[in-house]
């Protein structure tokens, strides 16, 4: 039988290889009958004038391999990768499970080579900046080993997406305009620039991280093998610190150490442990500089209410009436609250209100912006916040309206049905009860009624316990 | 690039390069979109190699070396006499922004010494990474150094912006970190890594951002008279209880104007790589500390061999194991079998059955293996039992991988 000649292009021709595959398959034509030739004068007699042959199915992970290895240098790629297909479709489909395979074996290795050079470009290619003051071009010159151009570029996009850029290699050329990758003819070293302003702080930041004490240049060459060197800038100091090393060490080492030559900063370190908030007014400007978690939120909405009051109640969150006042406690629920308060005989203006998260969240549905739950999560992050803020007040009892306002208080979830009564919120008393919103939320007119009258005796109880002189832990008896 | 800027560059970047962790990766796939740069890999990326075999992969600096803590194995200690450099907020955006655009470097690693107070030096460090993501939309990797002493809140706001977020114990014990670093307190120090932890935990349960690539510590090692068992069960405690990324181990190595409490010597490398080797067989390959201390002596680990060839030596009667027909764990056991070769090996032998050369294939450690391995045409007999088999396959020292 005589021998059948395939001849694909120069580089990685991966369609070249995939059409032979498919007009081999189905000619039925064994490896040993095949050889392929590789041309550098693409297409000089077009394609196989026998028109396509159907599309031959095979693993993934042989297609993955074939994707990888065709980009080798190496001129017998074609014809060891048209073994392992020929194998696979024969009677071996498992063989790529069989590393130990010589086959298998020498085409891995091959395509770590290819893996390798990839992650190799991608780690030391160097743009320079071409261009004037506002038009921004990123120019670079790069030899790779093998044919991988086109496998380096979706990194480079993704990386660079917002600015020009184009990368020189003695094997084509690419070129981002922001928008389009257009690939390009080879290029010389010539045609990149040579120099560009920030290469001398590289360098020095290059010489200035490495640590004489440790010198190991074999461990640099094992990762940054010297081929790559002449087109990495910073190699250019490699030889002087290698050189100058142990000189430093025996510096550093015979060096006497010297006395502080300024003395103890017994004042800053004095004030260095006075760092937290000392008034609401200060933690409230934390919190407004932090910004919100989700964003969405006008403002932080902050606690009301005088500095040193007896009772503090902690609702959930600001919702979209409070995100606009940057007030708590001034939307619907809020007035409830208000009027609740009033029939309990107590007085708003002497309490403290403020919420467990301080930023409104919500979803937006056409015009309108509906309240959403803060996850727990959400609710842990602005924890620490609250428990200054708390701290800074010192109240005799805390309020904790809804289960949200209990995890803030507690870090643990307790359905309110539960937990609703008295509680005690680290060493201070506290009182579980639902949130206004629950009242609004309710169906019926009647549970309505009966869960607002429930609502207003908690606040009466609420009232007796904070007029009680409360000590930790001697809670009075009040009426249940 | 302006001299200033380039004379401040030097004096902080060597500030900061005591510090092992310069890893990219763990971070979530991400890439630029329009109006963007940056983009994060999922594995990381090493941009450079340093004579010293190190990678740079991060822009790694402090944000001042000026200190307020005089923690004595420090470079930057209050005490010391180097000289001291603070950069602007702008400048490190500046920095970061310029070196990414030419492919210098996968992101930034940020740490500072203390200045005025904790809170305000954690301010100004979130204000450069808020800089970088919020007004210069910087998708590349950021490593925040968090300052255990700052407050609660500060640390809630470094994993919204970071992709890794780091503590460094130091010193494994609490008694060393009272005599070195009088201003540091270790509980602390677990209170912010607990907080980390649960934050990290929540983050990832409701799919939102939080230091997503986890978070890592350092401990020095050869400052003080601590034991490689002290310092690996400090280690799997961190593991464990945090469930830290990495523990990274740092030489002491000698520093200009160095503290007189402290050693003046070659950094003990050879030690360190072994604690790195002992750390991965804690990590991927099952073992206890006990039984990794047992291979050397006294608490510390055998300088000569590598820790799990130590170990096998004092465990010959668990060899020869059949390559064959073991357990995948009894495999890893084997000396000179990595995780990804004992893989390999339990995938080919569904298909057939291995050799000696099969094996060869899969591995690049067989010299190691074959005393301890059993195959098709293939058995060591007595040699695992010969009393030189230690001396024959101790390593050249040249020959030793640093993992750092």
């Amino acid at each position: 039988m005589t021998l059948h000649r395939i001849t694909l292009n120069d580089g990685a021709d991966l369609d070249g290889f995939r059409r032979a595959v498919r007009r081999l398959i189905a000619d039925e034509l064994a490896p040993q009958h095949v050889i392929f030739t590789i041309t550098d004068e693409p297409d000089l007699f077009g394609h196989e004038s026998e028109g396509e042959a159907p599309p031959v199915s095979l693993p993934r992970a042989l297609g993955d391999m074939i994707g990888l290895v065709v980009c080798h240098r190496n001129p017998e790629r074609y014809a060891l990768l048209y073994q392992l297909v020929w194998r696979v479709l024969n009677g071996e489909r498992e063989l790529l499970d069989i590393p130990s395979d010589p086959l298998v074996h020498r085409l891995d290795l091959m395509a770590r080579a290819v893996r390798r050079d990839l992650h190799k470009m991608h780690a030391f290619l160097r743009f320079r900046r071409v261009g004037g003051e506002h038009l921004e071009r990123f120019v670079a010159w790069f030899e790779p080993e093998h044919f991988i151009l086109e496998a380096a570029a979706p990194f480079f996009v993704d990386r660079f997406r917002s600015i020009e850029w184009s990368i020189l290699t003695p094997l084509g050329s690419l070129h981002w305009d922001r928008e389009t990758l257009v690939l390009g003819p080879s290029a010389c070293r010539e045609d990149a620039p040579t120099e560009d302003g920030f290469e001398a702080g590289w360098l020095g930041y290059y010489e200035s991280v490495f640590n004489p004490a440790r010198v190991n240049p074999k461990a640099m060459r094992a990762e940054m093998p010297k081929k790559y060197w002449r087109n990495l800038p910073e190699s250019a100091a490699i030889a002087g610190l290698i050189q100058t090393a142990p000189q430093r060490v025996e510096q550093m080492i015979e060096q006497e150490s010297t006395m502080p030559t300024k003395r103890k900063p017994e004042r800053a370190l004095d004030a260095m442990w006075d760092q937290e908030p000392k008034s609401l007014s200060a933690l409230n400007a934390v919190i407004a500089e932090a910004g919100p978690l989700v964003p969405g939120a006008t403002q932080a909405v902050f606690g009301e209410g005088p500095a040193h009051a007896d009772i503090v109640f902690v609702g959930e969150q600001p919702g979209d009436q409070e995100d606009l006042q940057g007030r708590p406690f001034v939307g619907p629920a809020g007035k409830l609250l208000t009027k609740a308060l009033k029939e309990a005989g107590i007085d708003r203006d002497k309490v403290y209100l403020t919420n467990a998260v301080k930023h409104f969240k919500f979803e937006q549905r056409g015009h309108r912006r509906i309240h959403s739950k803060p996850t727990a999560g959400e609710v842990k992050h602005y924890r620490p916040w609250l428990m200054k803020e708390l701290a800074l007040i010192r109240p005799k009892l805390i309020v904790a309206l809804g289960a949200t306002a209990v995890l803030a208080l507690t870090g643990k979830q307790t359905p309110i049905s539960r937990s609703r009564g008295r509680a005690m919120f680290g060493d201070v008393n506290g009182y579980i009860t639902v949130h206004p919103s629950y009242l609004l939320r309710l169906p019926d007119e009647d549970t309505k009624r009966q869960a607002y009258e429930a609502f207003v005796a908690d606040l009466s109880h609420i009232r007796d316990l904070a007029k009680a002189d409360l000590k930790t832990g001697e809670l009075p008896l009040a009426a249940e | 690039m302006d001299e200033k800027l380039a004379k401040k560059l030097r004096i902080l970047a060597d500030a900061a390069k005591y510090d092992a962790s310069c890893a990219s990766s763990g971070a979530p796939k991400r890439k630029a979109g329009p109006g963007e740069l940056g983009s994060t890999t999922g594995a990381g990326i090493c941009h450079a190699y340093t004579p010293d075999g190190r990678c740079v992969s991060l822009l790694k600096i402090l944000l001042t070396n000026y200190c307020l803590f005089d923690c004595a194995y420090c470079v930057n200690r209050r005490s010391s006499n180097v000289r001291r450099a603070k950069f602007s907020v702008d400048e490190v955006v500046t920095l970061t922004l310029e070196f990414y655009k030419r492919n210098y470097i996968e992101g930034l690693f940020l740490s500072s010494g203390i200045i005025r107070s904790p809170d305000y030096t954690m301010e100004l460090m979130l204000r450069v990474v808020k800089a970088l993501r919020r007004d210069h939309g910087f998708r590349g990797y950021i490593h925040l150094k968090t300052i255990p002493e700052a407050s609660p809140w500060l640390i809630e706001q470094a994993g919204l912006w970071a992709d890794r977020l780091s503590i460094n114990l130091e010193l494994p014990t609490e008694k060393s970190l009272e005599q070195l670093a009088p201003e540091k307190d270790a509980a602390s120090i677990r209170d912010a890594m607990g907080q980390m932890h649960d934050r990290i935990a929540e983050a990832r349960e409701e799919k939102r951002r939080f230091s997503p690539a986890g978070q890592s510590t350092q401990m020095i090692v050869g400052a003080d008279a601590t034991t490689d068992a002290q310092v690996l069960n400090a280690s799997a405690t961190l593991y464990r209880d945090y469930d830290l990324k990495r523990v990274y181990y740092s030489a002491f190595s000698p520093i200009p104007d160095a503290s007189t409490v402290l050693p003046l010597k070659a950094p003990p490398l050879l030690r360190e790589s072994r604690l790195y080797q002992a750390d991965w067989l804690l990590r991927y390959y099952g073992f206890q500390v006990e039984e990794i201390a047992s291979g050397g002596e006294n608490g510390m680990l055998d300088l000569e061999v590598d820790p799990k060839l130590a170990w096998a030596l004092k465990n010959r009667h668990l060899f020869p194991v059949d390559v064959n027909r073991a357990e995948r764990e009894m495999l890893l056991r084997v000396p000179g079998l990595g995780a990804r070769a004992v893989d390999r090996i339990v995938q080919a032998r569904r298909h057939t059955t291995l050799r000696l050369d099969d094996v060869a294939r899969l591995t690049s450690g067989l010299k190691r293996a074959r005393p301890f391995l059993v195959a098709a045409d293939h058995h060591p007999q007595k040699r695992l039992d010969r009393e030189d088999l230690r001396r024959r396959l101790i390593e050249k020292p040249e020959q030793l991988r640093l993992f750092a």
